[in-house]
């Protein structure tokens, strides 16, 4: 037994060698707990860092050369390299945003022009959401209605639903039901596929676990089809708020009397591009507020999943 | 332990003519994806007495789920019949729990409110179905857990979770289609031993399949083979070893056990070499 198997190298277990910490030699010492943590700690802080430094040079790279590159003129040129005139600068737009919200627009204040696109987004995307789920579970637990309605709804999925916005504002003015109605179009059937498909993915077997127990259509309903589609239904809730925006505001280019989308579309025609910028940072600063409500909402009503899934699916 | 579950004590085990399972020349087919008819089981006779522990083993693919779904009230029959108490099955047949392979539990729902379900849908009121599952939860061990998701638990504690649901409501027969057939050999031992102990104290009339032979003849009263496609019954054996019979793990080296075992093994292996050739050529 002993000839066979070479003894292992001297390791400093005790300390009685001296080696420092990290010294190669010590790699049979166990690392004590506040060294496993502190080593983790120092990682993570580094990660940190780098990824920190990572996105200030992206941001420094991306608004610096925009910055850059419409200033400088090459030499005899009779414009900069690229031409604030069409697309903008980020100092223009920046004056244009403290412009917005210190003298108004031509049709009212910011804020009130702000409201209802907001309300028109908002209004839009509840209907749709509702809607969209309540077609979507009816139709994915009744074989019949899906039949019957499934070409309708493929054809209905298949015309440019954004230029229903044109007749929407001939039938209903250029005031706000339009644009919640072009909105709530839009919003509908990002749910509706996924409260569709949710249903049709139900576990059968639990099905028939709860109509042994003796539920009636509505039970089943309540505690195993609805909960399990909800899976799929806030999934989409997420590209559907992103429906509802774009639905008001390409509503209000179209034609309205106040909103966001009307300061963009007159500042297009004055040549402005700074300010039709400002306004789209205006709308990504509430889209990523909704987008935040939207998240907390998704951890509250899934929180009986597993975690691994909503931390890959953060970005 | 019986006083604290309401139902249990109102009904003398085994003396119960309504959990009696009458399966009477029992043939299901029906229609392939492709068109083809297709027969799953084909004259399928057993009876099941009141309070009796059944189990059917079988080869892969023999109809046996097919059977299950029959006695529930699930599914229809296409020839015969079934009497559940005397009466033909039509509709679901009430006084039923069923217990799936998979995992047949709410992960949406913690384990308390996954145990309360039977209650509930039974027109229980909240607070005494709450007050019955934290009593099933702690007879099966699981205690302080009332609040986890199933996610958070081993598949042991699942399995668990999953017996106290499908007890919860006391029923007169209880369908078990391979519910350990995913655990690994341990635990499977453990969760044998559990049922045991747990149906000693109802005594439902159990259906229990399975395709693991020592544990049809540990756990069973009578273990009926079948045969495959399309299945039938094809022996009836009857397991004589005394109850109450404690460990399942101790009662496999047991003389009388390796003799029924060895028996029944005579009558399945043709079953099962014939069910695998047939799969072999199909594939």
């Amino acid at each position: 037994m002993s000839s066979g198997i070479s003894t292992p190298p001297k390791t400093d277990v005790f300390g009685q060698y001296g080696y420092a910490a990290d010294d190669p030699r010590n790699f049979f010492r166990p690392e004590t707990e506040a060294e496993l943590q502190a080593k983790g700690r120092r990682q993570r802080a580094t990660r940190t860092r780098w990824v920190w430094t990572g996105r200030v040079l992206v941001f420094i790279a991306f608004f610096g050369g925009w910055q850059l590159l419409t200033s400088i003129k090459l030499p005899h040129a009779k414009y900069a390299i690229v031409d604030p005139f069409f697309f903008g600068q980020p100092g223009g737009i920046w004056d244009s945003l403290v412009k917005l919200f210190t003298q108004g627009t031509a049709f009212g204040s910011i804020w009130a022009n702000l409201w209802v696109t907001v309300q028109e987004a908002l209004l839009g995307f509840a209907l749709g959401t509702v809607l969209g789920m309540i077609v979507g579970i009816l139709l994915g637990s009744n074989a019949y209605l899906a039949d019957v309605a499934g070409p309708y709804i493929k054809v209905a999925n298949a015309i440019p639903r954004i230029v229903l916005g044109a007749i929407f504002i001939v039938a209903f003015g250029l005031g706000m039901p339009s644009k919640i109605f072009l909105a709530a179009v839009l919003v509908f059937f990002a749910v509706f596929f996924n409260a569709f498909q949710g249903v049709r993915e139900v576990n059968p077997d639990l099905i028939s676990n709860v109509r042994v127990l003796g539920a009636s259509p509505l039970q089943v309903a309540r505690h195993v089809t609805i909960p399990s589609a909800m899976t799929w239904i806030i999934a989409s809730l997420h590209t559907a708020f992103g429906f509802a925006i774009i639905g008001a505001l390409v509503g209000e280019v179209l034609g309205a009397t106040s909103g966001i989308g009307l300061i963009i579309s007159q500042a297009q025609g004055n040549f402005d591009p700074d300010t039709v910028w400002a306004c789209m940072i205006l709308i990504a600063a509430f889209t990523l507020i909704c987008e935040y409500l939207i998240t907390l909402l998704e951890g509250r009503l899934l929180r009986w999943r597993p975690p691994s899934r909503t931390s890959a699916a953060s970005i | 332990m019986d006083t604290a579950v309401p139902h249990a004590s109102s009904r003398a085990p085994g003396a119960d003519d309504a959990a009696r399972i009458e399966i009477i020349g029992l043939t299901k087919r029906f229609l392939t994806p492709t068109g083809e008819p297709f027969t799953a089981i084909s004259d399928v006779n057993l009876t099941i007495e009141p309070g009796q522990f059944c189990a059917i083993v079988g080869p892969t693919g023999c109809g046996k789920s097919t059977t299950l779904g029959q006695v529930s009230g699930l599914d229809k029959p296409s020839v015969g019949r079934v009497l559940v108490g005397g009466q033909p099955v039509s509709g679901i047949t009430s006084g039923v729990s069923y217990m799936f392979q998979g995992d047949s539990l709410f992960p949406w729902k913690t384990v308390l409110a996954n145990v309360m379900t039977g209650p509930v849908l039974t027109g229980t009121s909240k607070k005494d179905a709450t007050e019955l599952a934290r009593d099933w939860l702690r007879r099966v061990g699981l205690a302080g857990f009332e609040d986890r998701y199933p996610h958070q638990l081993s598949g042991g504690m699942r399995k668990r979770v999953a017996m106290a649901a499908a007890l919860i409501n006391n029923p007169r027969i209880l369908l078990m289609d391979e519910p350990f057939g995913a655990l690994d050999v341990q635990t499977k031992a453990i969760m044998q031993s559990e049922l045991l102990q747990l149906w000693e104290q109802l005594r439902p009339s159990v259906l229990f399949i399975t395709h693991d032979l020592d544990e049809a003849v540990a756990l069973a009263d009578r273990v009926a083979i079948m045969t495959s496609s399309p299945g039938s019954v094809k022996d009836v054996f009857d397991i004589d070893l005394p109850r109450p019979r404690g460990n399942v793990q101790d009662l496999r080296h047991e003389k009388r056990f390796i003799e029924l075992q060895t028996q029944i093994w005579e009558s399945l292996r043709d079953e099962v070499s014939r069910a695998y050739t047939r799969t072999a050529v199909a594939a």
